[in-house]
Parts: C-alpha cells; sequence; structure tokens
C-alpha cells in the first residue's frame, strides 16, 4: 500500500527530531520545572529534597515580602539599562562611527583590543576585571597617578565596578553589528546630505541612524537579554556584595537554592528571571518578523 | 574628547569629498584612547604572568621569568581540567553539529508551514537566560540522578548553543545550490547520501565556523560546569581555576595570570581562524541579525 502523502510529508522532517528531544528535554523540561518546583518547598538536601511538599504560592508572596528581592530587581534594572543599554551600545556605536573615520590601522587594532575582552574566557576576564578594580589594581594606580582620589571599588562602590567590567567585556558585540550596520548604509546617501549642508553629527541623527534603526532595536533587545543573565562576571568580582549591594537576580537565584539550599525559594526567583528573560524574547522575535522598512 | 581644533565653518565644496576619506587625527586619537582604555585590564593578566611576585598592581616585573608557568604546568593543576574542558568543548560541538546539521537540511530544503513557527520558536530558545536555568536544571539533573555526569553535561550544554547553531547550518545550508543535490537525486542516492556527499563537503567551512562557534562558547563557559560537575576529576578549566584559586590563591597570583593566559590561547587561536577565515570577521555575531 502507498505511503499516504501525510506520512511522507512529516516523515522528511524526521532528521528534526534529535534537535526536538534535546531542546524538549533540556530547555522546555527545566523551564516547566521551574515554574512547578517554585510552588513547592523543594530544599538541597534533607527531607524536603526528597519529598518537596506543594505550599502554593508561598514562595512568591515570600519574594513580595523580602527587601532582598525589590532590591535585587532594582539592581538588575541598573546593571542592564546602565550597562547594556546605555554603555554597551553607545559606546560600541561610538567606536563603530569613529571607526570609519579613523586610519584604517589605527581602527583594525582598536578593534582587537576591544576584541580582545570579549573573547576571552568569562572565567578570565572576571579576574582580570576583579584584579584592575580591587584596592590596589591598576584603577587606583591610575586615579593615584593622576592625582585624584583613590576608592575600594569593589566595596564603596560594587555596582559601578561591575557595570564598568561589563561594559569592558561586552561592548565588542555592539560595535561588531553596529560596524555591519553602517557599512551597509550607502555612502551616496551621506555624502548627499553633505552636500547639503549638514555636519557630522547632524547626518548621524538624522540620516545614519534611522537608516539603522532595526539594527539599533536588534542590538538592544540581544545585548538586554545577555547581560539579564551575567553571573560570573559579578560572582567573581563581588559576590553580590558587600551585603547585597550588587545581588543581582541571577545572583539571588543562585544563593538562594545554592547557598541557602532552598531550592524552592530559588526556582522562584528564577522563574521571575525566566519570565523577563521570555517577555524580551518574546518582543525581539515580533521585531523580526515585521517587515523591514 | 580633545581639543576643539576642528569646528571650522563649513568647507567650500571640494574639501567636503576629502573630509568623508579615512584619517582624521581627532578620530584617530579618541580610538586610541579607547582602545587603551580596553587593553589596561589585560596588562595585569600578561605582566603578572611574568612576575614570581605579582599582586593586584599592574607593574613591570622586577625579575621577568617564566616561574609561573613552570608552576602551573603540573598534570593534576593544568593538563588534567584542561584535558577535562577539551572533552567538554569537543563533545559539545560534536553534538550541537550533528543535531544542528540534521535539523537544518529539511528546514532548508523543504517548504512546509513547520518552518517559519520552528525557527521562531528555536529562536525564542536563544533568547531565555540560561543563568535562570540553571537552578532548575540542577533540580532536574538531581531527580535524574545525571549530576556529576559528563556525557549529561555536553547534552545540557549542546542544547544552549543548538539554537543559534541551528540558525547559522540553515544559512549556511540555503547557500548551497538544490541543483548539485538533484543530480544525486536523479543517480539514485537517497536524501541522506546526498547530503552526506554533497552539501556537508560543500559547506564545510560554514560547520567549521558552527562548529568554532560552539567550541569557544563551551570552553568559556564557567556557570554550567559549576553547577553540574562536582568532582575534581571531571572539572573543567574554567572551574578548577576558580576553585583553586578563588580558595587558596590569595598569594598566588602570578600563577592565576599564568594560568589564566594558557587557559585562553586555544580560543584565541580559534577566534583568529575563523576572523580571518572564509567565515568573514563578522561571522561569530552574524548570524543573529536574522
Amino acid at each position: 500500500m502507498p505511503v499516504s502523502h501525510r506520512t511522507r510529508q512529516s516523515l522528511r522532517y524526521l532528521p528534526v527530531l534529535p534537535a526536538i528531544l534535546l531542546l524538549l528535554v533540556f530547555l522546555a523540561g527545566p523551564v516547566l520545572w521551574a515554574f512547578q518546583a517554585s510552588l513547592t518547598n523543594a530544599g538541597l538536601t534533607g527531607r524536603s529534597a526528597r519529598n518537596p511538599e506543594w505550599v502554593g504560592l508561598e514562595n512568591y508572596q515570600r519574594l513580595l515580602a523580602d527587601p532582598a528581592f525589590p532590591l535585587s530587581l532594582a539592581l538588575t534594572v541598573l546593571f542592564v539599562g546602565g550597562s547594556a543599554v546605555l554603555g554597551q551600545n553607545l559606546l560600541g556605536l561610538a567606536i563603530a562611527v569613529l571607526m570609519r573615520r579613523a586610519r584604517p590601522a589605527v581602527s583594525s587594532l582598536v578593534g582587537t583590543a576591544v576584541v580582545a575582552a570579549w573573547v576571552l574566557p568569562e572565567i578570565v576576564a572576571a579576574f582580570a576585571a576583579y584584579a584592575y578594580f580591587s584596592r590596589d589594581g591598576t584603577l587606583n594606580q591610575l586615579m593615584g597617578g593622576l592625582g585624584l582620589a583613590q576608592a575600594d571599588w569593589l566595596y564603596a562602590y560594587p555596582m559601578v565596578a561591575i557595570m564598568l567590567a561589563n561594559v569592558w567585556r561586552g561592548t565588542a558585540f555592539s560595535m561588531l553589528v553596529y560596524r555591519a550596520a553602517l557599512n551597509d548604509v550607502p555612502a551616496e546617501v551621506t555624502e548627499a546630505a553633505q552636500m547639503d549642508g549638514a555636519r557630522g553629527w547632524q547626518r548621524l541623527v538624522f540620516i545614519t541612524l534611522p537608516m539603522i534603526r532595526g539594527s539599533i532595536a536588534t542590538n538592544l533587545m540581544l545585548i538586554t537579554l545577555q547581560t539579564l543573565a551575567v553571573f560570573t562576571l559579578i560572582w567573581v568580582m563581588t559576590a553580590g556584595g558587600p551585603a547585597n549591594a550588587s545581588t543581582t537576580l541571577p545572583v539571588l537565584a543562585y544563593q538562594e537554592a545554592f547557598k541557602f539550599g532552598d531550592i524552592g525559594y530559588g526556582t522562584a526567583v528564577a522563574s521571575v528571571l525566566i519570565i523577563i528573560g521570555g517577555v524580551f524574547g518574546a518582543a525581539y522575535i515580533r521585531l523580526l518578523r515585521e517587515p523591514r522598512p | 574628547m580633545t581639543a576643539p581644533a576642528r569646528t571650522q565653518q563649513p568647507d567650500p565644496v571640494p574639501v567636503l569629498r576629502a573630509r568623508l576619506r579615512r584619517g582624521s587625527a581627532p578620530a584617530d586619537l579618541a580610538l586610541l584612547l579607547v582602545g587603551a582604555c580596553f587593553l589596561l585590564p589585560l596588562l595585569w593578566l600578561v605582566l603578572g604572568s611574568l612576575d614570581p611576585e605579582a599582586g593586584h598592581e599592574t607593574k613591570v616585573p622586577r625579575q621577568p621569568g617564566l616561574d609561573n608557568f613552570a608552576a602551573v604546568l603540573t598534570p593534576q593543576l593544568l593538563l588534567q581540567p584542561l584535558w577535562n574542558s577539551m572533552v567538554l568543548s569537543a563533545g559539545t560541538g560534536a553534538v550541537t553539529l550533528v543535531a544542528a546539521v540534521l535539523a537544518a537540511y529539511p528546514l532548508s530544503r523543504y517548504r512546509s508551514r513547520f518552518n517559519a513557527p520552528f525557527l521562531y520558536a528555536v529562536l525564542f530558545g536563544t533568547c531565555l537566560p540560561i543563568t535562570a536555568i540553571m537552578v532548575p536544571v540542577y533540580g532536574l539533573f538531581v531527580q535524574l540522578e545525571l549530576l556529576d555526569s559528563m556525557p549529561a553535561t555536553i547534552f545540557f550544554m549542546a542544547t544552549t548553543t543548538l539554537p543559534m547553531a541551528i540558525w547559522m547550518t540553515k544559512n549556511f545550508m540555503d547557500g548551497v545550490p538544490l541543483s548539485l543535490e538533484e543530480a544525486a537525486w536523479v543517480d539514485g542516492a537517497s536524501r541522506m547520501t546526498a547530503l552526506r556527499t554533497i552539501v556537508l563537503p560543500l559547506m564545510r567551512q560554514g560547520l567549521g565556523v558552527v562548529f568554532i562557534f560552539v567550541f569557544i562558547q563551551a570552553w568559556g563557559n564557567f556557570f554550567v560546569p559549576f553547577v553540574l560537575l562536582l568532582s575534581e576529576a571531571r572539572q573543567p578549566a574554567a572551574v578548577s581555576i576558580y576553585s583553586f584559586f578563588g580558595q587558596h590563591g590569595a598569594v598566588a597570583y602570578g600563577q592565576l595570570a599564568a594560568f589564566s593566559i594558557l587557559y585562553s590561547l586555544p580560543v584565541l587561536a580559534l577566534y583568529v581562524i575563523v576572523a580571518r577565515g572564509a567565515g568573514g570577521s563578522f561571522a561569530l555575531s552574524g548570524a543573529v541579525r536574522g
């Protein structure tokens, strides 16, 4: 008997199966498990680890009552807004614009320096940033050399230190995105504006930026998602401290689950983070599906 | 920025074209300043690795030497963890590549209503913050008794890189013309045979880029093996460097720097290969532009 058209059609898609299985077991599974476990009192050890009990929304109620959570949420917003949306995004754009005006040798040299911080393994970058901001580290040496006041950055200004470190680590991505986007802007357009007497910054703001707004939106979305998930950099530099002064949501989730052994509460924090990531992800996909102007 | 040396009135038209060309001095200066800021934190790594008495400060070693490298180049401290990193990264690369190629083939070759939703769902997967998933993944691994298992960790890491790999592989596969395959079908080859003998060899450079991309990510990953691999004998360099120097390393900064450099060299080399090679300098992030 001949196989029906429908069956043949589905059989052709059989090779997709391993990928789907992996994604279901190791990605969708944990996400669903997180939502479920956040409604229990699952622990790292002991009785609650073997037989977690259903506690309903108790963990989420605790979240709202726990002063550490709003603080952590605010720090996460500050971290993402300051180091990604402002820091990496604007610096990356500035570097990409400057590269088009600078000598090619200079621009490729600086491009390598910026990319180097990005290609290094994250733990190495984190150690380097830790040494740079530590009490007798390079930054204080510089400040001393310039006659400025020194500070114990990692204790007195932990958020400043980790935000600067994240700008250092991640700007390369924005730079690469913007370099590619600027290359796609036809030279005639900016030249025409120049003939009409538009100055450099006017050309940038009124001509170039509107033309690359698709890339700007994509870049903002992706660096937001990447920065939302930053853990290693913060963990090595400050471990969320002093007290909770640099505990962003990933660090909080880790601490609650593994340091204090409260998997249920930790997954509640993680669930909030997953939902935030999901919202941004959905927005990003909407953005991609819309036809480009 | 520096002195406003160039705030003249707009030049007459013929000069304008010249100014659009490359090589403006303020731009050079500003860029070099930025570049110096980016290199500065790395300077400590290089100088410290050569200084047996290194601390946190950046200074030229009084007696530069390779003592630090000699100290960390022991099987237990460096070679075993590097080998573990190698197994983990190569395994992740291999699993990802096989799954991505298989998934990309129907997506690239057949037209179906299934394609777009699947690809967008996969893209959505890349958006989820992996660090947030680590707590539930730990819980899952405990229940399935997979903790401290190298293969399970490899499969998990492969899954986290798989969405991006599927997109990249599909894009590369779209670049291989269908007509070559059709010739093979006429000769009686099955689709999978045509994929193996015609399509894959033609896109081997693309496959290389995907593999290196995944390898670099896995090699640098700290958090996943930190949570999932418990015994020292299985830990990759990223974790062993943290546990060794984080716990007893208060004095061994020179060794930490030397270890960091030796551990970073493979990925730096791979990045150079991709950036220089046919993948194009933008291959690594080019895939994300959708």
